[in-house]
């Protein structure tokens, strides 16, 4: 078992034409996933690795029997191209795409309330369910199959920790890289549910860094719902306020919200054990196991 | 990106909302002519992106030429909180009787703007928020309509504005609603909206960030933020594309993805070093970037150590490899001692070409930030 990806997952790429697109969609296909459709407006009846392009997602979901869509649309575009996935619609949407303007996301986001639709990002590195299939740009092998779920909102600082993992046997059941941005549509909670649910993960490796109020709120949620084990880890603990730390979301505010220390402890508060490095997160993990 | 007080207000005034007359000046000469013409008293304001800069001797309010000549003086070419003052900004004093705040935000948390009103304007807004949340009037706006005209009336009547001003503040609220969401703002504040004996309304400061993913379709505003000028480094990094922020330490931190490096930096803390720098060189870096990360990192005095950690997803390890070795073979004596740790896509490739004779090449992280810290304080000067 897994979430939200597995081999029934037929996968239409936006913006395949594109240098980034194409790239990733021989990976992918590398890797086992089904990506079965392209859509590109005006670039319909073309092939890209072998895998048909439509104009629209509707007519590629339609042809193809397309259920998810993976966005590797430019940022003045992509929003749009969230809104076509969501209207076709599929039951995934991962939004690979970086710099996407946030009103432009508050208003998808709003859209998204309406539908039963996941979205996973933007500014995301995608999903993973080890040996089945990848939507996005991480690197397949250094993931393994096994039990633990994880999320996390940063994309390199997964691979780090999932490294950590894989080194010590500890394989993985689905990844999910919800992304940095301020405004996303899968959240900690969304995913936590998502492997509470899951009779295959027996531990979840929750990733978060500064700014927002996401772990706190995850940590709430873990006190309150989960029998599922979870461990965390928060970057960002020596960012000084007020500076953004690469990623949009990442931002400690001025007032002195959305520290690294109040959110371990929100988490350690709720029972979940915090690593103060990613070599601990596994430390931990491979205790609870 | 955050615009200048005189920029904003330019901006609030283009769209209806009263401000004080006032001038830009670059010189004493000049601000004592726009004093002159203004007419006496006028505030002299320093036109930097700090915070507290009345606090800090960066505003004075003067009653005559002689008063004006002195504050422009003081202020013009000063350093307020590390930032060179060279523009003042000079505004026709208010007299009020109460000081509102009006702004618009993104609620991140909701997803969703949220509009807010308060009557304990002319004070820090966080330390109101944190003390007395009641005391701030919130209207979340659905970002498919925009704000209705209603949502405005609540929001002051909620807050307790005086029925006298209700509807002037109500229409400022909407313009700046209304500008918000034209402009791409992130943060939209007026701190404080005066009101006067006579029950006008005028907007003393203006707040107004631009989201810098918006900046594409923002050409006027994208103009603005060459006129700010900013510290040294940072601009280098600016013109570089990389995400940059200074800090106090001596290690110096290269790495790829703002979470990893993130976490780098909490590392080197971890191990008893100081970082001196987030540097985030993205992804798919290719030998170039590379090359313009380790120039920037040598270019910060206070590095005495640098550590270049990369986990490749898109970016490929042995193109990272081929950067550092270009960079470092083009010096005669290497600056500081780099510490370098590849991991991902082609890190054995990697491995393989980097020149051992200029670098430490570790495997972990763990082992690479230890190594760092260590090189760090024996060079430290």
């Amino acid at each position: 078992m897994s979430v939200l990806v597995d081999e029934d997952t037929r996968v239409v790429v936006q913006g395949i034409t594109g240098g980034e697109g194409k790239f990733h969609t021989e990976q992918m296909l590398e890797y086992g996933t089904n990506v079965v459709a392209g859509a590109v407006p005006g670039k319909g009846g073309q092939e890209v690795a072998g895998v048909p392009v439509y104009d629209t997602v509707d007519r590629a979901a339609r042809e193809e029997d397309a259920n998810a869509a993976v966005v590797f649309v430019p940022p003045a575009f992509a929003a749009d191209a969230c809104f076509e996935a969501l209207d076709a619609p599929v039951d995934l949407v991962v939004a690979i795409t970086e710099g996407i303007p946030t009103q432009d996301m508050s208003r998808v986001y709003r859209k998204l309330q309406e539908t039963d639709t996941h979205l996973v990002g933007p500014n995301c590195p995608g999903v993973i369910t080890p040996g089945v299939a990848k939507l996005g740009i991480l690197p397949g092998n250094i993931f393994s199959s096994g039990n633990v779920g994880l999320v996390s909102r940063s994309g390199t600082l997964t691979y780090q920790v999932v490294d950590n993992l894989t080194e010590r046997g500890l394989g993985q059941t689905t990844a999910i890289g919800i992304g940095g941005d301020p405004i996303i549509g899968t959240d900690f909670i969304d995913a936590l549910e998502l492997f509470e649910a899951d009779p295959d993960t027996h531990a979840v490796v929750m990733c978060g860094e500064i700014g927002g109020e996401d772990e706190e709120d995850a940590a709430r949620y873990i006190g309150a719902n989960m029998d599922t084990p979870v461990v965390g880890f928060i970057a960002g603990r020596t960012a000084p306020p007020g500076k953004r730390m690469g990623h949009a979301g990442a931002i400690v505010s001025g007032s002195g919200t959305g520290t690294a220390q109040s959110k371990i402890d929100a988490l350690e508060n709720a029972g979940t054990p915090v690593g103060d490095t990613p070599e601990e997160v596994a430390d931990h993990v491979e205790n609870i196991l | 990106m955050k615009l200048h007080e005189y920029q904003a207000k330019r901006v609030f005034a283009e769209a209806g909302i009263p401000t004080p007359d006032a001038e830009l000046a670059e010189t004493v000469d000049e601000a004592v002519d726009a004093a002159e013409s203004i007419g006496y008293p006028v505030a002299i304001k320093a036109q930097v992106q700090v915070g507290g800069r009345g606090k800090a001797g960066g505003i004075k309010l003067v009653d005559d030429a002689d008063e004006a000549r002195e504050a422009a003086e003081d202020i013009l070419g000063m350093d307020l909180k590390g930032y060179h003052v060279d523009r003042v900004l000079v505004e026709e004093a208010v007299d009020f009787t109460n000081e509102l705040y009006v702004g618009v935000t993104m609620d991140r948390g909701e997803g969703k703007p949220v509009a807010m009103v308060s009557t304990r304007g002319g004070v820090n807004i966080e330390e109101v928020a944190a003390e007395d949340p009641d005391a701030i009037a919130r209207e979340h706006v659905d970002p498919a309509f925009g704000m209705h005209p209603y949502q405005a009336r609540k929001a002051v009547f909620d807050a307790g504005v005086n029925r006298a001003v209700a509807n002037d503040v109500a229409s400022v609220l909407t313009t700046l609603y209304d500008l918000w969401e034209a402009k791409d703002g992130s943060d939209a504040e007026i701190n404080p909206l005066m009101v006067t004996a006579d029950d006008e309304v005028i907007a003393a400061d203006a707040v107004m960030n631009i989201d810098g993913d918006a900046l594409f379709r923002q050409p006027e505003l994208a103009e603005m933020q060459e006129e700010a000028a900013e510290d040294d480094l940072e601009a280098k990094a600016n013109d570089y594309g990389f995400d940059y922020v200074r800090l106090d330490g001596n290690v110096g931190i290269i790495g790829n993805g703002a979470g990893l490096v993130m976490t780098t930096l909490d590392l080197v803390d971890h191990y008893g070093g100081q970082p001196a720098n987030f540097l985030d060189i993205g992804g798919g870096a290719k030998a170039e970037r590379v090359t313009n990360a380790l120039d920037m990192v040598f270019s910060d005095e206070n590095v005495d150590a640098v550590v270049f950690n990369i986990f490749g997803g898109i970016t490929r390890g042995d193109e990272v490899a081929q950067g550092i070795n270009e960079a470092l073979e083009a010096f005669d004596e290497i600056p500081k001692r780099v510490v370098v740790r590849l991991a991902g896509t082609n890190a054995e490739e990697g491995m393989e070409i980097l020149n051992t004779d200029l670098v430490t090449v570790e495997k972990t992280l763990e082992d690479a930030v230890q190594r760092a810290v260590e090189y760090a304080e024996e060079d430290s000067q």
